[in-house]
């Protein structure tokens, strides 16, 4: 990064932490929407973009995250900011129980993806039937008063979610950046490249790929926590679904797999693209369901097609924020 | 419950993990010679079932003949997606290639929610309501003849492969990619024809499922994630395989559909992928790796 | 002089295959000791048996008295194994730099100083011109001194070298020779290296190993051995004479 990068980032930092005394509601709730997204696909970046772990499956740790949490709150009173550690604990034992049968048992690459999926699907399914949280018929949490702020039960107005998703975003992107730069980064960079090389470069190849998974599947089981108390509600059947999952990593999938800013712009593309087709159909007047989701299957083809290494690394080039070679 | 019950129900379970079998033999065939994971497979089933129900309500044409024509556009259909679309992705990594027909199977639910809207649609033929009666044993006719297309198309499939030269080039492209591009195959065409038979699979399966379920745009990705399952269970790149682990699938359905609730069927189907992930990841008639 | 490496009765076969059979030899400390043989006669399987890439069947191998049979590569590496790859393995999309960090990680206790011992290697190598680009955009005589950098920075007591030379011109063969005859005077790092340039095993190696169909059938210093009638016959052939 040089230095044209970094008063970028400044100015959109400072311009991030200005945007609620002059957006309305409804840019807010998008603002909110894009961090949430970009805050998640930096996760799951950890995992695939990193260490090249390839999980199709991270709506569970989105799903047990928000439970978990939001079940102490809702049946025991207990707020999110000691449910999130539990989450998180819960997440991580999760994250590392599916890493530790995969690796050992030599399961990689599509396999592995299969057996991230496996266990969401089966999380799902086992929510449906599990009465505590509501089963099929979701959880809900009590709506906020939109006006007072309620720290201790993180409950109040929607810009104080959107500080909170901010800082967890930006929380997000300096720890990543850090990871990068550390030991774990070029180990996990290695294990991606080839994990035979990086293993007989006395990388313990086992041990750094589960260090990648703890992390990953902590920050998302934050999301989840976050989640849950932005929403106020759950349903099994939206939290688990394999399209949850999708939705997470396609930001980082079109923003630029193993980037920094990669996540970040592809959530910021994403939904921005969802939302715009929307209101252009609106616009029409072309009210026929399916039809969103037809243009924005077209689109997320073309920029597979087109842009195979994501948006950013080309994006970064052009406005010359990197160097032509080496940084990334 | 009664022995006559569960031994209905495992029958049913059975001729319906046939057709099963027959959708995952389709995957199995394109990720072993082609290696790229169809992920768009269980939408391409929901199209083949809609095409059947359009041929019957619009032309009166039985699921049985309808087979032929849905299967001979899906074959050309699966051909040019391959050559057109994927065929420059396959040595893109695998999340690329996730992407990619993540993005098809997208377009194609919501093409379908477009045209036939979220309601779930059948077809009703007049032996739909039949069945044969074996002692006390009574077993629907249109399962069984569906189970028996799935079969057939299966053992056609065998065939192809055993003892044609086309089938036996487009093994020696599976078994060794640059070992067929130095001895001059056109890996290229090989492969999008390995794409347009597995089509044609599902095209067969679609056809045959709609017999046994209604159809709804949405079924797409459940499909998807049981025509994996299926193939694991069995052995990706087994043929065989395909279909013992469609059997099987079938049936624990059935029975965790009688001992435990609907709903919790594919929960026993993704138990039992897990089991074998972990303890024979080859799958039941893999070979090791 | 005492054995650094010690390889006793090491065997492996794939599936009935015998690729190595029963070998023994050491490479002793401050040596630099050739393995050479035709195709297939099971070099680079010695290799990864004794880099823990594979588990030997039987026999077993010791580094400077410890055991490593049984151990993982990684643990090999942390034991004082440095190994390249015939098939070269570089980490494409990574820099030539970040390339080597990560091998001095291996002992270094922080990045800042894998980063400098890195370019202390590349340096010795002659890639530190090519630093800052990515490993995938370097010719493949690059990548095989890339595998050489890696390997040295991971700091090991013995380096094994698998054809490091092959598709060098005699310039540049005698060019890395002489890189490596540096550093085995300068830091008494031994070597154990695998390679079909009779210019570069004459040049460097104080002995050499010959390997055949999985046996060894000859052992000794370099002149004796191209003289021996048995590596004539089954390696060397007309290759003795113009090498
Ligand atoms: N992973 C493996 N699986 C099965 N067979 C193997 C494997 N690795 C090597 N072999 C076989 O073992 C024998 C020895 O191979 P090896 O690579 O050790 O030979 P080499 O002496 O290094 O030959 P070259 O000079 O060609 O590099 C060969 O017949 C080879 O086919
Ligand atoms: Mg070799």
């Amino acid at each position: 990064m040089n230095r044209r990068a970094l008063v970028s980032l400044l100015i959109l930092g400072v311009a991030l932490l200005l945007l609620p005394l002059f957006a309305n509601s409804y840019l807010l709730s998008v603002a909110t929407l894009i961090l949430f997204f970009a805050f998640a696909g930096q996760a799951w970046n950890v995992m695939m973009g990193f260490c090249g772990q390839l999980s199709l499956g991270h709506s569970l740790y989105v799903g047990v995250g928000a439970y978990v949490a939001a079940g102490l709150f809702v049946h025991l009173g207990i707020g999110p900011w000691a449910g999130v550690w539990l989450a998180v604990a819960l997440c991580v034992a999760l994250g590392c129980t599916i890493g530790f049968l995969a690796f050992r048992f030599g399961i990689s690459g599509v396999y592995f993806a299969l057996l991230t999926i496996a266990f969401a699907e089966f999380t799902r399914i086992g929510f449906d039937h599990l009465q505590w949280t509501g089963g099929p018929g979701g959880l809900f949490l009590k709506v906020a008063q939109r006006d007072t702020i309620d720290i201790a039960n993180f409950r109040g107005p929607p810009a104080m979610y959107y500080y909170a998703i901010l800082a967890l975003a930006a929380g997000a992107l300096a720890l990543c950046s850090w990871l990068l730069k550390s030991r774990a980064g070029f180990y996990w960079q290695a294990i991606r490249e080839n994990e035979e090389a990086a293993q007989a470069l006395g990388i313990n190849t086992f041990r750094w790929k589960m260090l990648a998974v703890a992390i990953s599947s902590a920050m998302t089981a934050v999301a989840g926590v976050f989640y849950a108390f932005y929403y106020n509600n759950l349903f099994p059947e939206q939290i688990f679904h394999i399209s949850r999952s999708i939705e997470i990593i396609l930001g980082p999938i079109i923003g630029g797999v193993g980037t920094l800013f990669g996540p970040i712009l592809g959530a910021v593309v994403l939904t921005v693209l969802a939302d715009g087709i929307t209101e252009l159909l609106a616009a029409v007047g072309v009210e026929v369901p399916g039809i969103k989701q037809v243009f924005y299957g077209i689109v997320l083809l073309m920029v597979i097609m087109f842009l195979p290494n994501g948006i950013w690394p080309t994006l970064a080039r052009k406005l010359g924020l990197v160097h032509a070679e080496g940084g990334k | 419950m009664t022995w006559d019950l569960v031994a209905n129900v495992l029958i049913a379970g059975l001729l319906t993990g046939m057709v099963y079998g027959l959708m995952a033999l389709g995957l199995s065939v394109i990720f072993g010679v082609v290696r790229v994971v169809n992920f768009a497979h269980g939408e391409m089933m929901t199209i083949a079932m809609y095409a059947a129900v359009i041929l019957f309500v619009g032309f009166r044409l039985d699921p049985f003949l309808a087979v032929l024509p849905v299967a001979a556009a899906f074959f050309v259909f699966g051909y040019w997606l391959q050559k057109g679309l994927i065929n420059p992705f396959i040595t893109r990594p695998e999340h690329s290639q996730f992407m990619l027909l993540v993005a098809v199977a997208i377009i194609m639910v919501n093409v379908l929610l477009m045209v036939f809207g979220p309601d779930a649609r059948n077809l009703q033929v007049d032996y739909q309501l039949e069945s044969f009666e074996i002692g006390r044993l009574l077993v629907d006719k249109a399962r069984v003849y569906a189970a028996g297309v799935a079969l057939l198309t299966a053992g056609a499939l065998f065939g192809f492969f055993r003892f044609t030269l086309t089938g036996k080039a487009i093994r020696a492209c599976a078994d060794n990619h640059l070992g067929a591009l130095v001895v001059g195959l056109n890996v290229k065409h090989l492969y999008a024809l390995t794409f347009g038979i597995g089509s044609a699979c599902v095209a067969v399966a679609g056809c045959m499922m709609v017999l046994l379920v209604d159809v709804t745009p949405n079924l797409g990705p459940a499909y998807t994630l049981l025509a994996f399952i299926t193939v694991i269970v069995g052995g990706m790149g087994s043929m065989p395989g395909a279909i013992v682990g469609g059997i099987l699938i079938g049936m624990s359905e059935a029975l965790a559909g009688l001992l435990i609730s609907p709903s919790a069927k594919s929960m026993f189907s993704f138990g039992l992928l897990i089991l074998v992930l972990l303890l024979r990841p080859q799958g039941l008639l893999g070979k090791k790796p | 002089m005492s054995a650094l490496l010690e390889v006793r009765n090491l065997s492996k076969a794939f599936r009935g295959l015998k690729a190595v059979n029963n070998v023994s030899f050491e490479v002793p400390a401050k040596g630099i000791v050739a393995l050479i043989g035709p195709n297939g006669a099971g070099k680079t399987t010695c290799f990864n048996l004794i880099a823990g890439e594979f588990a030997a069947d039987t026999g077993e191998v010791r580094l400077g008295g410890t055991l490593l049979s049984g151990m993982r590569s990684d643990q090999a590496c942390k034991a004082g194994i440095g190994r390249t790859y015939q098939v070269v393995k570089p980490f494409p999309e990574m820099t030539v730099e970040e390339n080597v960090v990560v091998g001095a990680l291996n002992r270094a206790p922080t990045v800042a100083a894998a980063r400098c011992a890195a370019n202390e290697v590349l340096k010795l190598v002659h890639l530190d011109k090519k630093a800052h680009i990515r490993a995938a955009h370097l010719t493949l005589p690059e990548r095989k001194r890339l595998e050489v950098a890696r390997a040295l920075a991971t700091q090991p007591r013995i380096l094994l070298l698998d054809e490091v030379m092959a598709g060098l011109r005699p310039t540049e063969v005698d060019e890395i020779v002489a890189v490596f005859r540096t550093v085995n005077q300068e830091t008494g790092l031994a070597i154990l290296f695998v390679e079909h340039v009779m210019r570069a095993v004459m040049a460097l190696a104080q002995e050499v190993v010959v390997l055949h169909h999985g046996e060894m059938i000859a052992r000794g210093a370099p002149d004796a051995v191209v003289r021996d009638p048995k590596v004539i016959e089954s390696y060397l052939g007309a290759e003795a004479v113009d090498g």
